[in-house]
């Protein structure tokens, strides 16, 4: 049983982009991806009626300027969309870069700004999950993820989880959202039996296992998690530290929540700290579809299927037995407990 | 001193994952601000050594500048080091400035200067070097810098301390002597003890008073770490030795900061005016 949809129009953006006429002809497409893209796994992708084919954009985003990541975004949009693509993936603030400082404010975009209409206006025949510091009208600025299809935004999810120990300062600069929902995506130009249901999560939001529990009582299909993880860790052992998390992470949740996850890392360098990449779509049963990414800017294609969902979760309906009434009852008595404190 | 975790558990590094991003780092940062070559002090020893071998597999071997700056008392034996590694990096021949001319002109007004200050001026002397090299050949300084000598400030300030780019800061003596011997660089340069070679028979672990594997283990559990005192003693270490390492850790703050600024306006640089420095690449 899942609380699908729901009367607080949880899949509702706070926002709507504008379509002031056609996006600037000036941003024609340069070649969005680099000579040695994996054009092998690309062939391997049969789609069947139905099947989503998506697409994951491990680019390095250059830091603080919109215009040029922007331009990118249209053109691996563009390439992904002609090579029939049907979704494709961003990594976390891949419109901005990722170490902004006081830039923030400078690279921030409202919803109505023209690079957002330009990029909805792109999205047509094919959706994309893109990156970007979001603006409020109270000037509030949000690490978010936005869901373009059709044209228009049909979701945005603001990172709840701002990090801010260690090497990250996120909470300095940026606030933190305050939901996690599940939304339809479209897909129109795949065609499913059924639409898919999604959720996304930002890079620190998958440290916290409650918000993929929290998005898959919702029912989730697939977990879009965009992320710009360092990479760092090199003392325990034959891999970096980081990239081992996040393997165990996508794993445990592909598995657990019987859904496919897109992770989509960043790569490149900013003040000398290097993003790891390591993308991938891990399937329902737990398992990489393919060896996950290197550290190269690559695009990765990989086809998801409802079917395959379907016959795991047969296999293990853990879905279907999950006890909400048991998680609602101990949640109020610990909420109720709180209170007397 | 016994110790209960042993130093290559502590500080073993898979070096094939740290080659990897090293070598990003140089490509990545170099390129971003328009150079496509480096150039860099050789002395002969490890740190340079390793600096030059992984310059040239990110950029290329001709896109590496070496320079080699002996004053009159530096060995002969660590030019000759250094000129092994230029060939078998397939480098340049180096360019060779002899800094005695500076150095001696400048301490001819100062004849009673003690052999720490000579040191100094060396270091700033070749730091000068190199920035003026930099500009004739379109090359960006990169620096050796260990994070041994970072943390311990064995280094001189605006010295040694001066390049754009330091791809060893993050990597402690130890893990570089890893990494040179995967790199493959000679053996000489890699078994002979470590030396800053300003005068006649100087060893970096003789002026230190300690030996880096030691000190190395005592930095990565109290800086990586973050143990206690107490948890510190129970690998091994004394008092003494805990005290002596976590004075010059603080004494020494100062050589990895910017100058301080006198606090004025609502935004003083790198206080609350904080902008990458990747800004826009």
């Amino acid at each position: 049983m899942t609380d699908q949809g729901g009367s607080d129009g949880g899949d509702s953006p706070e926002f709507v982009i504008q379509m002031a006429g056609r996006p600037d002809d000036n941003l024609s497409p340069r070649r969005g991806v680099p000579a040695d893209a994996p054009q092998a796994s690309r062939d391997m992708v049969e789609a069947q009626e139905g099947d989503v084919v998506v697409v994951l954009a491990q680019i390095a985003p250059r830091l603080g300027d919109v215009a040029a990541n922007l331009e990118r975004h249209l053109a691996i949009i563009e390439d992904a969309r002609r090579g029939g693509g049907h979704l494709v993936v961003f990594p976390e603030l891949s419109l901005t870069g990722y170490f902004l400082k006081d830039l923030v404010p400078d690279v921030a975009l409202r919803g109505d700004a023209p690079e957002l209409v330009a990029l909805a206006a792109a999205c047509t025949g094919i959706d994309a999950l893109v990156g970007l510091v979001l603006e409020s009208e109270d000037a509030r600025f949000h690490n978010a993820a936005v869901y373009l299809s059709g044209g228009r935004a049909v979701h945005v999810h603001r990172k709840c989880y701002l990090p801010t120990y260690g090497l990250f300062d996120e909470h300095r600069y940026l606030a933190a959202g305050d939901r996690l929902r599940a939304f339809e995506a479209p897909l129109s130009a795949a065609r499913p039996r059924r639409p898919w249901r999604a959720g996304a999560l930002i890079c620190e939001d998958m440290w916290h296992p409650s918000a993929p529990a929290l998005l898959a009582r919702q029912g989730v299909d697939v977990f879009l998690c965009p992320s710009s993880s360092p990479g760092r860790g090199i003392v325990q052992g034959a891999a970096l530290g980081t990239a081992l998390s996040y393997d165990s992470m996508t794993r445990t949740y592909a598995q657990l929540f019987t859904s496919y996850l897109v992770y989509c890392n960043r790569v490149g360098f900013e003040d000398g700290v290097g993003f790891w990449g390591g993308s991938r779509v891990v399937g329902p049963q737990g398992a990489p579809l393919a060896d996950p990414l290197g550290s190269e800017e690559t695009l990765m294609w990989h086809r998801l299927d409802l079917g395959t969902l379907r016959r795991v979760r047969i296999s293990y309906p853990l879905l279907r037995d999950e006890r909400h009434d048991l998680i609602d009852n101990e949640s109020d008595r610990l909420r109720r407990r709180r209170t007397l404190d | 001193m016994s110790q209960t975790v042993s130093a290559a558990d502590a500080l073993s590094i898979d070096t094939a994952v740290v080659t990897e991003i090293l070598l990003g780092f140089i490509r990545d940062e170099v390129g971003k601000v328009g150079f496509d070559r480096v150039v860099l002090g050789l002395s002969g020893g490890i740190d340079s050594a390793l600096v030059a071998a992984l310059a040239a597999r990110a950029l290329g071997p001709e896109q590496v500048v070496p320079v080699i700056m002996p004053y009159r008392s530096s060995s002969p034996e660590s030019e000759a080091d250094a000129r092994t590694v230029a060939s078998q990096l397939g480098l340049m021949d180096p360019l060779v400035v002899d800094i005695s001319p500076q150095v001696d002109a400048y301490f001819d007004r100062f004849p009673d200067a003690d052999r720490g200050r000579r040191g100094n001026k060396m270091a700033r002397e070749r730091m000068s070097v190199l920035y003026d090299l930099s500009w004739a050949h379109r090359a960006l300084v990169i620096g050796t810098s260990n994070k041994t000598e970072l943390l311990l400030g064995y280094g001189t300030i605006h010295g040694d301390m001066a390049h754009a780019l330091n791809p060893l800061g993050d990597l402690y003596k130890t893990q570089v002597f890893a990494m040179a011997r995967a790199l493959e660089l000679p053996r000489r340069v890699v078994e002979k003890p470590p030396s800053a070679d300003l005068w006649e028979g100087q060893s970096d672990e003789q002026e230190l008073g300690f030996q880096y594997a030691v000190v190395d283990m005592l930095l990565y559990h109290m800086v990586d770490e973050r143990r206690t005192r107490d948890e510190l003693r129970a690998l091994g270490f004394d008092d003494e030795f805990i005290d002596l390492v976590g004075r010059r850790l603080r004494d020494n703050q100062y050589k990895r900061r910017l100058p301080l600024i006198a606090k004025l306006s609502a935004r003083t640089i790198d206080r609350d005016f904080r902008y990458p420095r990747d800004w826009g690449r």
